[in-house]
C-alpha cells in the first residue's frame, strides 16, 4: 500500500466526518427558519441575536456549564450504545446519584480532594446501583433495557422527590447571589444540607480569563458568572473514555459486542459480562452528571435542581455518534442552544420553545444524515477502490502494491 | 439425461434463440471491486440457462441487477426488446421475473401455505380467500412434486423441501422467468436429482430458468446453454452440447479445475483435539400459549472424536443433525451436558471461549457475515477479532496496538491475496470471497493448534475454493489438527484423512475417504444406509 494512497483515504475520511455534523446543523437551521417564518417571527433577527449575544463571554460560561453535565451523560450513554445497550435511564440515574451524593457529602468534612473524591465515587456508585437492577434483569431474564430503564427513571424521579428529599430536607433560605435570578432569592426551597467548603469544587474563571477578558463583576464585586471546575473532570472523563474504547482490548470487546454480537461471542467475548459491565459503567458515568451543579453552585440538592439533562444527553451522544470528540461538539452545541433560548425570549425574537424544536429537528436530521452520508461514503470508497484495482489489474501498478 | 429428450418440442422450436431477456453492457462497481464490467447476457424463452463463474465473478450481482435488487451503474436491461429499469424486486415480479435465493427466506413458524401466499394473498375487499389460496397452492405443490401437507410448519421440513417451498412461492406470484441462485449448494446428491426433476418440469410448463452454479457436472446435466463469467466480465456463452467440464473450467478460472486432494500423509500419533463421550441437551419452549413448557431435546449423543496433529477429520451430515451444536460445544459457547473436550492434552471442558481461543483454537465460521466479521469496521479491526488479546494486536492483553494491528493486517492481505485497496476500508466493501480470505488469513496466521473449519468454501467459487483448500492443506502440513464440517461431499472426501458421519446427533459411521463415493456418503448422511 502506498503512503500516498493511505493519505488520500484518510483525507477523504476526514472530509466525510466534517460533512455530517455540518449538514445536520444546516438542516436544523432550515427547519427552525421555516417554523419561525410560519409563526410570524423574523428568523434573521432571531439568528442575529442568538449569534451576537450568544458569544459574549458570560454566555459562553453558561454554555460550558450546561455542556459539562450533558457531556458526562453523553459519555455514559455512549458506553452503553457501543455495546448496543440503550440506557435510557440516565435521567433517573443522575438525579438519584446527585441527591445521594449531596447528602453523603454534607455529612463530614475532610481534606478537600478526598472529600470531592468521596462525593464523586458516591455518585458513580449510586448511578451504577440504579442501573444494576435493569442490568441484572436483562442478563438473567432477557428483560429489554429500554423498558426497564425507562421504568426505573420514573421510579427514581418519584423516589427522589417523594421520599429521599423529605427525609433529608433542611430548613433553608436561598441567599442572594449574582448568578441566581431575583425571584429565586429568599423563596422557600426544599433541599438537603449544604456540603461544607471542603467538598466543593472551586470555579475555574481564572483559567478561562487567561484566554479571554475578565468576566464582568456584579454589585458585590464578585464575578457575575462562575465557570464550574467540574468541566475539567468532564474533559478527563472524555479522554479516558476515548482511550478505553479505542486503545484497550476491553474497549475493543465492547465495540465488537455492539457491532456483531454473534461474531464477538465466538471471538471470546462473554456477552452477559459485557452487558453488565457496559450498563454499570454507563450508569456510573451518568451519575457524575449532577455534580457540576451541586459542587460548583448549589452545594446541595434542591427542588430547583436541573432536570431533563438525561434525555438531552442521550441526544448529544447520538449527534456525537458515541465518539468522544463528536459528543463534545454535540454537548457544546446543545449548551449553546440552551443558553440561547432565554436570549430569544428576552429579546422578543421568538419564544424559548423554538430551541426545543431546533434540538428535535437536529436529532431527527442527525439520524437521517448519518445514514445517508454513510451510504454515500461507501459508494465513494467503491469508486476510488475500483479505480485503483482496475489500474492494478491492467498492469499500471504503483510501487509497493501487492505482488499479485 | 440430455436436454433434447425432455425438451418440450413446441415451445422451444417456436422461439429458438429470440432473446427473452437481454442485458447489455451491464457494469456495477462496489467498494474495492468491479463486480460487473460491460456484461452482455441474453436468455431465450423456455431454456435453462446456467450462469457459471468463480465466487466474486459477478454472478450474484448480475442476477440481483436483473431482479431489481440493485441498479446497474451502466448498461440496460431489455425484456422482449423493451428497455426497462427495475427499482425493486416488485418491479421485476411485475415483469414475470422471480428469484429463489441461496439462503432461504422463509418464516419457520408459518405453514407452507402461509409462507407461499405471504404478501400475495388473494383477497376480496381485504378479506383473505382461504379456500382459493389453498386450492392454488395445492395445485402448484402437486405439479412440482412437493408432497408435504401444506399446513405443515416450515420448520419441520427438510432442506430440499424448503427449497421447493421457495420455488413454489415464486411461481405462485405468476412469474415465467426464475432465477435460482446456487440452488444445489445446500442439497445432498439425492435432493439435487429431485431438484433437477422439478426444474425440467418447470421448463416443460414453459418457464425460463436462469441457474447459478459452479459445479460443472450439475451445470452440464441440466442446462441448455451456459454463460461463463470471470472477474466481472462475460467470457463466453456456449451450448451444452458443445461444452465439456474441462472447457468450462478453463473458461472460469483460466486453468484446469482444481481437485481437493491432500497428497501426502502427514498424520502423527499425537492427539490435539479429543472429544470424549459428549452429550448435549437443549431446552426449548415447546407447545404453545399457556400450555408451553420447556422441552428437553438431546442434540448430541455420546460423540467421540479425536483429531491428530497433521490430520483433517471431516464431519459429514445433513444440516441440522448436531454439527452446529458440536462446533458451539468445542468453542465453548454452549454448555455440554456431559463429556469432556481435550485440546493438546489439556481438559478444556470448563474453559471460557476466550481462553480456548487464546490457547490457539482457530475457527472459520460457516456464516461470514453473522459469525466472522464486523461489517462496518475497518479490515484491520476485523483482522484481530478473536485474537484481540494476543500479540501483535495487544500488549499484555490490555493495551491495543492499532499500528501493529494494521501492519499485521497488511501481512494477511498480502499472504492470503485479499483484494482490497487499503486495510482501512470497511469489511463491508469487500466481496464475499475476499472476506472469506481475510477470515482464513486471520485464523491461520495466528498459528492455531486446532482449527475448526465450518463450511469453509460455502458460497465461494472455484478459484477461491482452490485457495481455501490449499490453505487447509498447508495447515495440515504444518501440524494443525483440523476438524472440517462441510456439506460439500467432494470437499469432505478430497480433503479428509478420516470421515465421520453425523446423524441425529450421533456419529453413525467412520469412513475411509479413499474408499467412499459421494453417493454412498449421501446415503449414510440421510440414514438410508447404516
Amino acid at each position: 500500500m502506498t503512503s500516498y494512497l493511505r493519505e488520500r483515504f484518510s483525507l477523504r475520511r476526514a472530509g466525510w466526518e466534517v460533512l455530517t455534523p455540518a449538514l445536520t446543523l444546516v438542516v436544523a437551521a432550515i427547519a427552525a427558519t421555516i417554523i419561525l417564518l410560519a409563526t410570524g417571527y423574523s428568523p434573521v433577527s432571531a439568528f442575529q441575536n442568538m449569534w451576537s449575544k450568544g458569544w459574549e463571554l458570560e454566555q459562553v460560561v453558561d454554555m460550558l456549564n450546561r455542556a459539562t453535565p450533558l457531556y458526562l451523560i453523553a459519555i455514559g450513554a455512549a458506553i452503553g450504545f457501543r455495546m448496543n445497550i440503550f440506557n435510557i435511564g440516565v435521567e433517573g440515574q443522575y438525579l438519584l446519584a446527585a441527591l445521594v451524593a449531596s447528602y453523603v457529602g454534607a455529612q463530614f468534612s475532610i481534606w478537600a480532594p478526598a472529600h470531592v473524591g468521596v462525593i464523586m465515587l458516591t455518585a458513580m456508585a449510586v448511578g451504577a446501583a440504579w442501573v444494576a437492577i435493569p442490568a441484572i434483569l436483562k442478563v438473567a431474564r432477557g428483560v429489554h433495557e429500554v423498558i426497564s430503564t425507562l421504568m426505573m427513571n420514573v421510579i427514581g424521579i418519584a423516589f427522589v422527590s417523594a421520599v429521599l428529599l423529605r427525609w433529608w430536607e433542611v430548613p433553608n433560605k436561598v441567599e442572594a447571589r449574582d448568578d441566581l435570578p431575583a425571584w429565586f432569592v429568599n423563596t422557600p426551597n426544599i433541599q438537603t444540607r449544604e456540603i461544607p467548603e471542603s467538598g466543593r469544587m472551586p470555579d475555574i474563571n481564572n483559567v478561562l480569563e487567561v484566554f479571554t477578558r475578565d468576566i464582568e463583576r456584579g454589585q458585590t464585586g464578585a464575578p457575575q458568572k462562575y465557570l464550574w471546575g467540574f468541566l475539567l473532570v468532564a474533559i478527563v472523563v472524555g479522554i479516558l473514555y476515548h482511550i478505553y474504547v479505542m486503545r484497550t482490548r476491553h474497549g475493543y470487546d465492547l465495540r465488537a459486542g455492539g457491532a456483531n454480537p454473534d461474531a464477538s461471542l465466538v471471538a471470546g467475548v462473554d456477552p452477559k459480562r459485557m452487558i453488565l459491565f457496559a450498563m454499570l459503567m454507563s450508569g456510573a458515568v451518568a451519575g457524575l452528571a449532577g455534580l457540576p451543579e451541586i459542587l460548583g453552585r448549589d452545594y446541595a440538592y434542591s427542588l430547583s435542581f436541573t432536570q431533563m439533562l438525561g434525555f438531552n444527553g442521550l441526544a448529544v451522544a447520538l449527534i456525537g455518534q458515541n465518539h468522544a470528540v463528536g459528543a463534545a461538539f454535540g454537548a457544546l452545541l446543545f449548551g449553546y442552544l440552551d443558553t440561547a433560548g432565554p436570549i430569544l425570549d428576552s429579546s422578543g425574537d421568538a419564544p424559548e420553545e423554538i430551541i426545543v424544536i431546533i434540538k428535535g429537528a437536529m436529532i431527527f436530521t442527525a439520524i437521517i444524515v448519518y445514514a445517508v452520508v454513510r451510504r454515500r461514503q461507501l459508494a465513494d470508497q467503491a469508486r476510488t477502490a475500483s479505480a485503483v484495482l482496475a489500474k492494478r489489474d491492467s498492469g499500471e501498478v504503483d510501487e509497493g502494491e501487492h505482488p499479485k | 439425461m440430455t436436454s433434447s429428450e425432455t425438451m418440450p418440442a413446441g415451445r422451444v422450436r417456436s422461439t429458438p434463440l429470440t432473446p427473452l431477456i437481454e442485458l447489455r453492457g451491464i457494469s456495477k462497481y462496489f467498494p474495492g471491486v468491479i463486480a460487473n464490467e460491460n456484461i452482455n447476457f441474453s436468455v431465450a424463452e423456455g431454456e435453462i440457462h446456467a450462469l457459471c463463474g468463480e465466487n466474486g465473478a459477478g454472478k450474484s450481482t448480475l442476477m440481483k441487477i436483473l431482479y431489481g435488487m440493485q441498479l446497474p451503474d451502466e448498461g440496460s436491461i431489455l425484456i422482449k426488446d423493451e428497455t426497462i429499469r427495475f427499482h425493486s424486486p416488485r418491479d421485476a415480479i411485475d415483469y414475470g421475473i422471480g428469484m429463489v435465493h441461496q439462503h432461504f427466506m422463509l418464516a419457520d413458524n408459518l405453514s407452507v401455505l402461509e409462507n407461499i401466499i405471504l404478501g400475495a394473498e388473494p383477497t376480496t375487499l381485504g378479506y383473505m380467500q382461504q379456500a382459493t389460496a389453498e386450492q392454488q397452492v395445492q395445485d402448484l405443490c402437486d405439479s412440482y412434486g412437493l408432497t408435504v401437507n401444506i399446513h405443515t410448519h416450515v420448520e419441520e421440513l427438510a432442506v430440499g423441501q424448503r427449497q421447493k417451498v421457495e420455488i413454489i412461492k415464486v411461481l405462485y406470484r405468476g412469474v415465467d422467468i426464475l432465477i435460482l441462485d446456487e440452488p444445489t449448494s445446500v442439497l445432498v446428491p439425492q435432493e439435487v436429482e429431485d431438484l433437477f426433476v422439478t426444474m425440467r418440469e418447470m421448463k416443460e410448463q414453459g418457464k425460463t430458468l436462469i441457474f447459478i452454479d459452479h459445479k460443472l457436472d450439475e451445470v452440464l446435466e441440466i442446462a441448455d446453454r451456459i454463460t461463463v463469467l470471470r472477474a466481472g466480465r462475460s467470457v463466453a456463452t456456449v451450448d451444452k452440447t458443445e461444452a465439456t467440464a474441462h472447457d468450462l473450467a478453463e473458461l472460469m478460472i483460466g486453468s484446469e479445475l482444481p481437485v481437493p486432494d491432500t497428497y501426502e500423509d502427514t498424520v502423527v500419533e499425537e492427539i490435539l483435539l479429543k472429544v470424549e463421550g459428549l452429550n448435549l441437551d437443549t431446552e426449548e419452549l415447546g407447545g404453545s400459549g399457556i400450555a408451553a413448557e420447556l422441552e428437553r431435546r438431546q442434540v448430541l449423543t455420546n460423540v467421540n472424536i479425536s483429531v491428530h496433529r497433521g490430520e483433517i477429520v471431516g464431519i459429514a451430515g445433513v444440516e441440522g443433525n448436531g454439527q452446529a451444536e458440536l462446533i458451539e460445544a468445542l468453542l465453548g459457547t454452549r454448555q455440554v451436558s456431559s463429556g469432556k473436550i481435550f485440546m493438546a492434552g489439556e481438559d478444556i471442558t470448563g474453559w471460557s471461549t476466550r481462553r480456548r481461543r487464546e490457547e490457539n483454537l482457530g475457527y472459520i465460521p460457516e456464516d461470514r457475515h453473522k459469525m466472522g466479521l464486523m461489517l462496518s469496521s475497518p479490515l484491520w479491526e476485523n483482522a484481530m477479532l478473536g485474537h484481540q488479546g494476543s500479540r501483535p494486536f495487544a500488549a499484555g492483553g490490555f493495551w491495543l496496538l492499532p499500528s501493529a494491528a494494521r501492519e499485521k493486517c497488511e501481512e494477511i492481505v498480502e499472504d492470503f491475496d485479499v483484494r482490497t485497496p487499503s486495510v482501512r476500508v470497511a469489511a463491508d466493501a469487500l466481496s464475499g470471497g475476499n472476506q472469506q480470505k481475510l477470515i482464513i488469513g486471520r485464523e491461520m496466521s495466528m498459528s492455531p493448534k486446532v482449527l475448526i473449519a465450518a463450511h469453509p468454501t460455502r458460497g465461494i467459487d472455484v478459484g477461491a475454493q482452490a485457495a481455501v483448500w490449499e490453505d487447509l492443506r498447508v495447515a495440515r502440513r504444518e501440524g494443525l489438527a483440523v476438524l472440517l464440517v462441510s456439506a460439500d461431499l467432494d470437499e469432505l472426501i478430497g480433503l479428509s484423512d478420516r470421515l465421520m458421519v453425523i446423524l441425529r446427533g450421533q456419529i453413525v459411521v467412520e469412513l475411509d475417504p479413499a474408499q467412499v463415493t459421494p453417493r454412498e456418503l449421501g446415503s449414510y448422511m440421510t440414514g438410508a444406509q447404516v
